[in-house]
Parts: C-alpha cells; sequence; structure tokens
C-alpha cells in the first residue's frame, strides 16, 4: 500500500485534476448532463410520479337521476380520486371507453336505483375498473366504499334515518377488468417490451451512424455513388430485424416464462411493434445527425430514454400525473406503445380500439423522419 | 474547354465560418499526368480535393473532373473517379476481401468476383485476405486503399496524401505504382508533404492559405521565383545562420545538417555578403541550384502568417 503512494507528487495529480476540468468544460454534453440529468429527475420523480394517483377519468352510465344518485356522484368527486368525465349512453360504450383506456372507471347506476334505496333493498351499484395497473386503480377503489355512507350522512335524514343506520343503504360492486387479480407483473412485463425497444433501437442506430463518422469511413461511404438515401435506409434494416428478434424474445418469455395471459392478436401485436421499432430508428437517425461522436450519441439517448420510462406509463400510472407531465408523456412514443401492448395483452383489443394510439405514432414517426431527413447530411459541409 | 483536362476548376473558393479555407484556386490538370498538390497542414489541400469529388459545396467557382461538373454531375464523378481519403476510411472490423467486396458492389461492378479476386492477387495478399483491415499496417492499410478505390478503374485519382506515416520502401513502391498508373492514362493528383515525392510529379501546384502560389512542373516552380542560392558547408552553422539572416542580400537560411542554404533574390549582393562571412573561416562555399524545398519554405515565410486551421 505504501509502496502505491511512494514519490507522489501533488504538484502532478493537481494538473491532471485541472486538465480534466479543462476537458469537462470544454465537452459541452456532459456538462449539460451533469446539470441536466438532476434536474430532469428531481422534476420528474419529484412533481410528476405520484404513487398515489388520484383524478381518474371515469365515465358514469346512469339509468337513474335522483338526488341520492346525484350525491354518489359528488362524494366520489370529493374523494379526489374519480374526475367525473361524462356520461355515456350504455354498457357497450362504457365497455370500449375502458379497451381504449379513455376512462380508468365506469360507474353503472341501475334502473330503480334510489326506488330500492329508499325501499332499503341495499340495491348495488357496479363500479367497473381498468385494473391493467393495479396501482392507478388500488388506491381509488379502496376509498369507494365511503362512498355509501357519505350518503347515508348527506342524503338519509329526517324520515329516511331508519336506513342510514346499521348496514350502509347500498353497496359498490367493483369488477376489475383485464387483471382481475391485479397481478403487477401482468402489467409491467408488457410495459417492458417498449421500453428495451426504445432503449435499443435508438442507442444502435444512433451509434452505427455516428461509428461511420467518428472513423471517417462516412466520407468514404459518401465518396461512392451510394445514394444517402440508400445508406440511411439500409443501415436501419438491420435493425429493424433485431428490434422484431428482441420483440420475439420477450414475447415469448412474457408468454411462457412470466405465463402473462394473451387475449389479442400476434398479428396485431407485431404491426404495432414494428411502427413502435420505425418510430425509434427515426429518433435514432435524427440523433446520429445530431451527434458528433459515439459518445454523444449515448448521452443523447439517455436524455431521450430518461423522460420515456418515466413518463409513459411503464412506472407510474399516467393518469395520475399532473396535467404537464401527462402533455409531455403525450408527445412520447413509448406512452402510445404502453397502451398497444396493454391492450393486446391484457384487453385482447382489436384494431379500431387500438387506432387511438396507432395514429399517433405513425404521425410521430412522419414528423421525426422529416426532421431526420433535413439534418442528414449529404456533403461533408 | 475541358476536354484536354482531367481536372479543370476555376476560382474556387470554400470558407468555414469566417474561416476562408480555399481562395479563389484555378488549377489545371491534364490527362495522363501526375499532379502534386502541396502546402503546409491547413492549407486547403483537402477542402479543395473534397470539392472537386463531390463531397463539399464549393461558395464559389466552376470546374470540371474528367469533364463532368462539379456540382451538377455529383453521381458521374463518383463514378469515374477514385478517391482516397487521408485517414485510412475503410471498414477495420470487415476483412481484406469484405473490404473490397462491398467496394464492388457500390459500384455496381458487372465481373465483381473477378475484380475482387484481381485485386486482391495484385496486391499480393492472397494468403491474407480474410485478414481483419483494422489488423494490417499502415504501408499495407495504404496500399489496400489503393486498391480499393482504383477497383471500379477510374480514369482521374485524387489521393490525398496518401504516403503520410508510410515507411520509405512502401512509399517508393507506391510511386511506381502511380507512375504505372499514369503511363497507363490515368490522370492523379496526389497531395503531400515529401519533397521528394513532390520531384517525382510532372506538375505541381503549392497552396498556402487557401491561396494558389505557384503553378507548374518542378523546374518551372524554382525558376518561378527567382532565387540563388548557397550551401556552405562546415562547423557551427548554427551560430552563422543567426548572424546571416539580416545581412544585406540574405532572405532566407535554411540548415540542413551539414549544410546551410542561403537563398537570395538579388545575386550579386548575395554572393558578396557570403564571401564576406566565410572570409577567415574554415567554411567552404558552394554556388547550388535552388531546391524546392527552399523554394516552398521561402513561398510560405513571404505568405501571410496562417490564423487557424483547416484542412
Amino acid at each position: 500500500m505504501m509502496r502505491l503512494f511512494l514519490g507522489f507528487s501533488v504538484s502532478r495529480w493537481w494538473s491532471i485534476i485541472l486538465k480534466e476540468f479543462l476537458q469537462l468544460r470544454r465537452d459541452r454534453l456532459t456538462f449539460a448532463m451533469i446539470i441536466g440529468i438532476p434536474i430532469v429527475q428531481l422534476t420528474l420523480f419529484g412533481y410528476a410520479i405520484n404513487n398515489d394517483p388520484k383524478h381518474m377519468p371515469t365515465a358514469i352510465i346512469s339509468a337513474d337521476h335522483s338526488e341520492i344518485t346525484r350525491t354518489v356522484i359528488a362524494a366520489m368527486k370529493m374523494s379526489e380520486y374519480f374526475e367525473i368525465i361524462g356520461e355515456l349512453p350504455d354498457e357497450e360504450a362504457g365497455r370500449s371507453a375502458l379497451a381504449q383506456g379513455r376512462v380508468q372507471f365506469v360507474l353503472n347506476i341501475p334502473p330503480g336505483f334510489t326506488r330500492n334505496v329508499l325501499r332499503g333493498e341495499r340495491p348495488a351499484l357496479l363500479l367497473e375498473a381498468d385494473a391493467t395497473d393495479p396501482t392507478a386503480t388500488a388506491m381509488a377503489l379502496g376509498a369507494v366504499t365511503q362512498i355509501a355512507r357519505s350518503v347515508s350522512a348527506k342524503d338519509l335524514t329526517g324520515p329516511l334515518a331508519h336506513l342510514a343506520g346499521g348496514r350502509d343503504p347500498f353497496e359498490v360492486r367493483v369488477h376489475r377488468l383485464y387483471n382481475p387479480e391485479g397481478i403487477t407483473r401482468y402489467n409491467i412485463v408488457p410495459g417492458l417490451m417498449g421500453v428495451i425497444l426504445t432503449l435499443m433501437m435508438v442507442l444502435m442506430t444512433g451509434l452505427a451512424i455516428t461509428r461511420e463518422r467518428e472513423r471517417g469511413t462516412m466520407e468514404n461511404l459518401l465518396a461512392m455513388p451510394v445514394k444517402p438515401i440508400e445508406v440511411m435506409t439500409g443501415k436501419i434494416v438491420p435493425y429493424i430485424a433485431i428490434g422484431l428478434t428482441q420483440a420475439t424474445i420477450i414475447l415469448l418469455a412474457a408468454l411462457l416464462l412470466f405465463r402473462i395471459p394473451f387475449a389479442g392478436s400476434i398479428i396485431m401485436l407485431y404491426c404495432a411493434t414494428l411502427l413502435f421499432v420505425a418510430a425509434n430508428l427515426t429518433v435514432g437517425i435524427t440523433l446520429s445527425s445530431l451527434a458528433r461522436n459515439q459518445l454523444q450519441a449515448m448521452q443523447m439517448t439517455m436524455f431521450y430514454f430518461l423522460p420515456n420510462m418515466l413518463l409513459s406509463g411503464f412506472m407510474f400510472p399516467f393518469q395520475g400525473m399532473p396535467q404537464w407531465a401527462q402533455c409531455v408523456g403525450n408527445l412520447l412514443p413509448l406512452t402510445y406503445f404502453n397502451r398497444l401492448i396493454r391492450g393486446i395483452f391484457l384487453k385482447g383489443n382489436g384494431f379500431w380500439d387500438l387506432w387511438p394510439n396507432l395514429w399517433p405514432l405513425m404521425i410521430f414517426t412522419l414528423v421525426v423522419m422529416t426532421i431526420a431527413i433535413r439534418f442528414y447530411r449529404k456533403t461533408l459541409d | 474547354m475541358s476536354d484536354g483536362y482531367a481536372i479543370d476548376v476555376r476560382n474556387l473558393s470554400k470558407r468555414f465560418g469566417p474561416k476562408i479555407a480555399v481562395d479563389n484556386i484555378s488549377l489545371q490538370v491534364a490527362r495522363g499526368e501526375i499532379f502534386g498538390f502541396l502546402g503546409p497542414n491547413g492549407s486547403g489541400k483537402t477542402t479543395t480535393i473534397r470539392m472537386m469529388c463531390g463531397l463539399l459545396n464549393p461558395d464559389g467557382g466552376s470546374g470540371t473532373c474528367l469533364g463532368y461538373d462539379i456540382i451538377r454531375d455529383r453521381e458521374l464523378i463518383k463514378r469515374h473517379v477514385g478517391y482516397m481519403t487521408q485517414k485510412f476510411s475503410f471498414w477495420e472490423d470487415l476483412t481484406i476481401r469484405e473490404n473490397l467486396d462491398f467496394v464492388a458492389r457500390m459500384y455496381d461492378m458487372p465481373n465483381r468476383r473477378e475484380a475482387v479476386d484481381e485485386a486482391i492477387q495484385g496486391l499480393g495478399l492472397t494468403d491474407r485476405a480474410v485478414q481483419l483491415a483494422g489488423a494490417l499496417s499502415g504501408g499495407w492499410k495504404q496500399r489496400l486503399a489503393l486498391a480499393a478505390c482504383m477497383l471500379h478503374n477510374p480514369q482521374l485519382l485524387l489521393l490525398d496524401e496518401p504516403t503520410a506515416g508510410v515507411d520509405p520502401a512502401a512509399r517508393r513502391d507506391f510511386w511506381e505504382e502511380l507512375h504505372r498508373l499514369s503511363a497507363l492514362g490515368i490522370s492523379v493528383l496526389v497531395s503531400t508533404h515529401y519533397m521528394d515525392e513532390a520531384e517525382r510529379c510532372h506538375k505541381l501546384a503549392y497552396i498556402f492559405n487557401g491561396k494558389l502560389l505557384a503553378h507548374g512542373s518542378s523546374r518551372e516552380v524554382v525558376a518561378s521565383q527567382g532565387l540563388s542560392s548557397w550551401a556552405i558547408h562546415g562547423e557551427n552553422l548554427s551560430g552563422l545562420s543567426e548572424a546571416l539572416r539580416d545581412q544585406p542580400g540574405v532572405e532566407q537560411t535554411v540548415l540542413f545538417g551539414t549544410a546551410l542554404h542561403v537563398s537570395g533574390k538579388d545575386q550579386e549582393l548575395l554572393e558578396r555578403t557570403l564571401q564576406t562571412a566565410v572570409a577567415d573561416r574554415s567554411l567552404r562555399l558552394e554556388k547550388m541550384d535552388t531546391t524546392l524545398e527552399d523554394v516552398f519554405i521561402y513561398l510560405m515565410s513571404r505568405s501571410t502568417p496562417m490564423d487557424g486551421d483547416a484542412s
């Protein structure tokens, strides 16, 4: 140990430190990372992420309108867990809203509900929940029991007071759809597919193109009669194949190892995956046009990956995030892919249920591809 | 206008931000000629070559390569010109054969397999064709690069410092190859720092700070500056060099190991100064032909000092 420090020169050592700082100062992107990563992480974890998600979008299907049902709805709002976004005409509309992920809950008020309450027959309200992500619904469902109690306190007074005593005047039956046992794994494993593909696709294309530039082989390619579009697309295709291979590995693991139920269509799954891979490849190409070397491409990938991971609904319920975070999340392809993949796996969504999350991915791909082509350098200028 | 020329560019200019990398350069290279492109680092040689083969857009000027317009006919130029980059720019993680095969495919060569086999044979690398290009030594890499950019039988070769960092024997072989190609009617524009290589070119151009300072055969370039030169042999030449620098008639002193070259435009004045200087010392004064190197050093020192770097 002493040997190691023998002849240690403080001034030499100090110049190494100074040189390191000099180089760090010149490397703008590393500098941005030093400052940026903590700020981004703090903002996302501190403000955006919420493990007690409130204001979940809820739709009402009501066959009965009365003072009591209004109190029920008001009580749900009061709990802060439910955000009533409107009424739906029938059961079918409710199911489709749940399938497409437009609402987290649907409250069914059956006909004659009020009459049955007043007769003391203890009727039931049906609360259907999209339980794909158990954390998104757990707290809200816990709050539901309070509702009946608050109704009795407010409306069942005076001559009706005898209905309020003892048992609750009605019950709320909770129906957990898509993941009835609330198994977290069912939600996380399909979600991982998008996370892994995002990281791999963006990073690998980013590196593949900057590597040519860093090693000087790009100049050679440009001097040959090959067309830029041939270089670009030719470099991408192998990664599409790699992306689909990875998707297959994850799919097999999900089905065989983790026993995730698969309700949808394999063809839809591959179509959605292909689109998502394309979206991420365009991002990778754009980054590689901006990055000067492989290190920068890697750093930019990290900047892109972080919000994707945290704001897409992969780790934390999307609807539980504040409005601004949802806005950011709405710009990220992973947000849509998460809904697609969970929809296909757990909800068995068909094309039209998936469509609301497919077209944003298409738009994203087209927009980013336009940017990529604009930035792509045909000459060395 | 360009029929007789392999390269004919007029008033080429290129700027990068505030820095003018190439300033109004015009030059002509005849078919079958080996044209040497000289100048210090950052003088604009690489930029000029890149503009000629369509890798950079010139900000001003026009020109043709093999009769094709350097701005409009880029695709045709790429098909008929071989360009060898300054840095080895083939794929180090591909084998020799894979590299050549890839290049052949890029040029849509109909007889790809034969062409690649022939190139490998020509290189004498038949036994090593499966080696990774990255494992080759500097000299071999440069030969591979030349073979790769000759694969599509270009009529014009643009070689950017092909022999930088290559040992003398390999350089000599390389130049023999260039002369062989030139005899076949292939035109070559080659940039270099080596004086012996400059002497082996049919024509030369000297560029400094983006400007063309001299242009012609090596004899013409030397004659154009009108310098007369003397060599002084003896002891302590370094001190003498210092002492002579400000003397009348002396415009340049360059120390070459055992000899001091002194040059100036005014022959008589220079001779008088030198005779006086060596008078009572054991120094030998000898009239000599001005060398290319003397001229280049002279050209460089007479031009404006360079600012920044661009290549």
